[in-house]
């Protein structure tokens, strides 16, 4: 099973990113998570370019589609999804009945280096992701203080290691599921 | 065909979908009454064994019909009807009843895997012949249900208050069923 992550942060020591890959590693076997880094090459999202999408979106709907499954990491800009992650959802809406995204099982998580650990971004993200029509795993997971999250490739914390192990896990289990219903 | 007032019809009777409605409506912005409608579905009327009469129906969850197509988009997506994994929308009525032209039928209606009992009211028309020597009555039932009952738990908050769409959701059914 493919697991796609996709980082609401593009910097190079995103604690988001790192939060994805200790997500990756508390997945099942059988399943295993495949980080996109290409984000940062989308351009804004325009209409009038919709039947000619760049190469760089086309790239982002054919990694979706080849998922099983898609864990989201956000941090909280201003109170809300990062520009360039919404941005590149509302290039994958269009056409919103060939969405990528449609019925696709996701979850979404987030760091960040406040006390609130990116709440309000990842309930935004979920409403994004849901009218979209994606399969919205509904849970969440506030990893606050971030710069002091992580010992090493895992969270510090036990009980926030073992939170995101079971968001990945009923990831995963929404994909199975999911694949089943579609064979 | 001659039938009392207070019977039902016997035998069997399947719906003519392009003559037949099934649509539900539900209030928008606190303000206003949003109608939409299905436009597959399957209904028939039939005599069971000790000579009740059941009524059931299904619908294909995908073909629901709204203005625009985005909206029909997220309807069917898993927030509301998730047709995916729950295709098919269903009833079986447990009881159907007539009180000369009012008609009443309970029964178990299933939406996205959910079965709830519910109770519709309406009325009946008995049995005229058509152009081509069928026979034809219908059916008007309405009932109401809790959308967030059935998993359909989708909502907006607005800027003043409230919410973008009720949870009371009211369902219509306008019937031409034909005797097989």
């Amino acid at each position: 099973m493919r697991v796609l992550g996709l980082s609401g942060s593009l910097r190079r020591a995103s604690h988001n990113s790192k939060l994805l890959r200790a997500a990756g590693d508390t997945l099942p076997p059988g399943a295993s998570l495949e980080i996109y880094d290409g984000l940062r090459f989308i351009p804004p999202y325009d209409e009038d370019q919709e039947h000619l999408a760049p190469d760089t979106v086309l790239a982002l709907r054919e990694a979706i589609r080849e998922s099983d499954a898609v864990l989201f990491a956000t941090p909280e800009y201003n109170a809300s999804i990062p520009g360039h992650l919404k941005n590149a959802l509302d290039w994958m809406s269009r056409p919103l009945k060939i969405s990528p995204l449609r019925g696709k099982p996701v979850a979404v998580v987030g760091a960040s280096t406040s006390l609130f650990g990116a709440v309000w971004a990842q309930a935004e993200l979920r409403k994004v992701l849901g009218a979209i029509g994606a399969r919205v795993v509904d849970a969440e997971l506030p990893v606050p203080d971030a710069d002091e999250a992580f010992d090493g490739d895992a969270l510090a914390e036990p009980e926030l290691e073992a939170a995101l192990g079971d968001i990945a896990g009923r990831l995963v289990a929404e994909a199975a599921e999911h694949i089943a219903t579609a064979a | 065909m001659t039938t009392l007032a207070t019977q039902l019809p016997t035998g069997l009777w399947q719906v003519d979908p392009v003559h037949s409605t099934a649509g539900f409506a539900v209030k928008h912005m606190v303000v206003s009454t949003f109608r939409g409608r299905f436009e597959d579905f399957d209904a028939r009327l039939e005599s069971v064994d000790g000579g009740d009469v059941r009524l059931t129906g299904r619908v294909r969850a995908d073909s629901i019909v709204v203005k625009d197509e985005n909206l029909a988009a997220h309807l069917t997506a898993p927030d509301f009807f998730d047709t995916q994994r729950y295709p098919e929308i269903l009833f079986e009525s447990t009881s159907v009843s007539r009180d000369g032209d009012a008609l009443i039928v309970e029964g178990d209606l299933t939406i996205k895997g959910q079965t709830r009992r519910v109770r519709g009211e309406g009325a009946i028309v008995d049995a005229h012949e058509d152009p081509y020597g069928n026979q034809r009555i219908g059916l008007s039932l309405e009932t109401a249900v809790d959308r967030t009952e059935f998993g359909l738990n989708w909502n907006a908050p607005l800027p003043r208050g409230g919410v973008a769409l009720a949870n009371d959701v009211k369902l219509q059914l306008e019937l031409e069923l034909v005797q097989a």
